[in-house]
């Protein structure tokens, strides 16, 4: 039901968003593209849309603060919430002898996670009793409204109408003050509007994770610092790549150059190519356990394949004619592998290299998922024991921009260290 | 003895379905030092292998290629090699290509800066020299690679349609810059190109290889080569005997391809 309301709101979003721009912004930008003869069907003519980027981002900002009712969205742009407050129904009990009398249900309910007050209520006259109940919000209450009658449903008294409406087992009944229903003892089942909004147990709203950001950076969580929880992750990921590097490049090359090396190890490289990462975890537990070693070598055997494919793909890809030319400038077969070889291969290298970084990344987090007592998949699994969702979500996040950060950066030493990548 | 002598070559291709194709037969030449030889042929006559025979890539299935009293076995310094597409090192600055050859030889920058420089100069890539492979024009790059062969002083150089990727016009002044190197550096060298005109302009001598199995056709003795240095190439052109040669020529490749052709269809 939420689901169904974000998804229109998301596309409302999305198609407000486009018309007004198209209509108010772009009328005016008439640049050389636009004067195209092609430009529907021409790849090149496509360029992301900054407007619709920042709109993007700040829509799912403003869904998220909007339907968990977040103190950073103004209030009118939140979604309806839950009633909270006092609130009263009334009930017709029916004594086996017919015999009718009404009461009435004080119920006063808490917000999300706030503590239930208890109230009271003054019994009142006849054989119903009036009742008292605290409850939160967006919960149902069984309400057993016979414990002060003086006829009880042992006796053969059941609850025929709510507030003047008919109900029977098995009926549901929908008023102002929310939905009612028997239960199969005849007890009535109350639950009051729960609006639109999201318990912060399923998604807390986006301050209490920024909070919890502050908090965990500060004082830590399981006994260590967001930062040594996050650093304990990368050192994972960087000595694994590293080690997974040192061993993979040189075995590239050598399958690259030797028809031997190439002989001998192919039938490993290719059969350890497609096992993913993640299924080696159990293995590794098993033989080295939950520590460091085991981590390491894990992410060692995650990028080890990658590299090891790049670089013998850079072996292979450099222009016979370059090292041809090479020779026959008087280079020596050593000249030919420093000066030629090795420099021709490094995009592919770094092409390796990415997507190495970012499956050990992906790969450290689910380790650590399995077993650990530091990092940052540890945070969240054992933030998810808890239902403490705002740092199972503030894990992600960080998660996200880490692996995000990590390809820039990567991106932007291909750029310093291999600009003719792609252009020669 | 000196210069370059190719005695009596053949080279035959075993193809992965058991067959072979014989790409050279009984192929003798020899160069003197200074010669600038151009090659001409229709493809698949042989010229490419027959270059990279000499310039040691190949080793040939039958006889020898002697250079300067010893026997070729392989790839040297003494045989420098243009080939078409730069095969130029990106990673490298214009000036790093350049004395790439001296690099490696071991000597120091004192001892190649002034040849490198003075080499730049004459290709007019002064303005150049920082810049990188991938940041020049076509034409710019073939400089380069020009420069880099020289720069190691071989004593043959082996060109493989140096020219054949550049348009018209910077094609022409790349024939003139070529003709002005030959004669400033006295270089032995073999050209091979797909242009009649491009031969007759440049070669001293123009050979005429035939296809199938490659062979030597015909052999030309030329002046135009001569008449070219710092002269007008097109001036040269218009000598009576150059379009004679060149018609006389293109009849011979024409008659080439058509027999290729026929045999194909025969063979159908």
């Amino acid at each position: 039901m939420i689901g169904s309301v974000i998804l229109l709101v998301y596309v409302a979003i999305f198609v407000l968003s486009f018309l007004a721009v198209r209509f108010l912004v772009h009328k005016t930008t008439r640049d050389f593209t636009s004067l195209k003869t092609v430009t529907f069907g021409d790849e090149s003519a496509v360029t992301s849309n900054r407007i619709a980027s920042i709109v993007s981002v700040t829509t799912v900002f403003l869904i998220w603060g909007s339907f968990t009712g977040s103190s950073w969205v103004p209030g009118f742009l939140h979604a309806p919430g839950p009633f909270v407050g006092e609130t009263s129904f009334t009930y017709t009990l029916e004594t086996a002898d017919g015999v009718r009398d009404d009461a009435t249900v004080y119920v006063k309910v808490a917000d999300f996670g706030q503590e239930t007050e208890s109230i009271e209520a003054a019994p009142g006259e006849g054989i119903a009793k009036d009742d008292a109940v605290a409850m939160n919000a967006s919960r149902t209450a069984t309400i057993l409204f016979d414990r002060n009658d003086e006829v009880t449903r042992k006796d053969g008294a059941r609850v025929v109408a709510i507030d003047g409406i008919a109900i029977g087992a098995g009926d549901e009944i929908r008023t102002e003050t929310g939905r009612f229903a028997l239960t199969d003892k005849g007890a009535i089942s109350f639950a009051p509007p729960s609006g639109l909004q999201m318990e912060p147990i399923w998604l807390p709203p986006p301050e209490d994770v920024v909070g919890r950001v502050v908090e965990i950076a500060n004082e830590g969580y399981r006994d260590s610092t967001l930062w040594r929880h996050l650093g304990y992750s990368l050192f994972r990921v960087i000595a694994g790549f590293v080690f997974g590097a040192l061993l993979g490049i040189p075995l590239g090359y050598a399958m690259g150059l030797s028809d031997w090396f190439r002989g001998w190890f192919e039938p490993i490289v290719e059969f350890m190519r497609p096992v993913p990462p993640l299924a080696l975890i159990p293995l590794v537990i098993i033989w080295f356990g939950i520590g460091e070693t085991g981590k390491i070598i894990l992410l060692f055997l995650a990028s080890l394949w990658i590299m090891a494919i790049a670089a013998r793909a850079g072996v292979s890809g450099v222009n016979i004619s370059k090292v041809h030319a090479a020779y026959s400038l008087g280079a020596s077969k050593f000249q030919v592998m420093r000066h030629v070889i090795m420099p021709n291969s490094l995009p592919e290298i770094f092409t390796g290299a990415r997507v190495a970084m970012g499956v050990c990344w992906g790969t450290v987090v689910a380790a650590e998922l399995v077993a650990a007592s530091e990092g940052a998949g540890m945070m969240i699994m054992v933030a998810s024991k808890f239902q403490l969702t705002d740092i199972v979500l503030m894990g992600i996040i960080l998660i996200g921009v880490i692996g995000f950060g990590i390809d820039i950066l990567m991106r932007k030493a291909e750029s310093v260290l291999v600009p003719w990548k792609g252009r020669s | 003895m000196t210069g370059l002598s190719i005695e009596n070559i053949s080279m035959r291709f075993d193809l992965p379905n058991g067959s072979s194709v014989q790409a050279l037969k009984n192929v003798s030449l020899h160069l003197n030092e200074g010669e600038l030889m151009s090659v001409l042929g229709p493809s698949g006559c042989g010229k490419t292998t027959l270059l990279n025979i000499v310039a040691g890539f190949l080793a040939p299935t039958e006889g020898q290629v002697v250079m300067n009293g010893h026997k070729v076995t392989g790839p040297a310094a003494e045989r420098g090699m243009v080939f078409q597409q730069g095969a130029l090192f990106e990673w490298m600055d214009v000036r790093s290509n350049v004395s790439f050859g001296p690099r490696m030889e071991g000597q120091r920058p004192s001892q190649y800066d002034a040849h490198v420089d003075h080499l730049l100069n004459v290709t007019g890539l002064r303005d150049f020299k920082d810049k990188a492979i991938y940041e020049l024009s076509g034409g710019m790059q073939q400089r380069v690679a020009l420069a880099r062969c020289l720069a190691n002083d071989p004593d043959v150089i082996l060109m493989d349609e140096p020219l054949g990727a550049l348009d018209a016009l910077t094609r022409e002044k790349m024939q003139g810059l070529v003709l002005k190197l030959w004669k400033e550096t006295g270089k032995t060298i073999i050209l091979i190109t797909h242009s009649v005109e491009e031969a007759l302009l440049l070669g001293e001598r123009l050979l005429v290889m035939a296809p199938r199995p490659g062979r030597i056709h015909k052999e030309y003795n030329l002046p135009f080569a001569d008449l070219g240095v710092g002269a007008d190439l097109r001036e040269v052109k218009k000598h009576p005997d150059y379009a004679r040669t060149r018609e006389e020529i293109l009849e011979m490749i024409w008659d080439m391809e058509e027999e290729i052709m026929g045999r194909a269809e025969a063979a159908q």
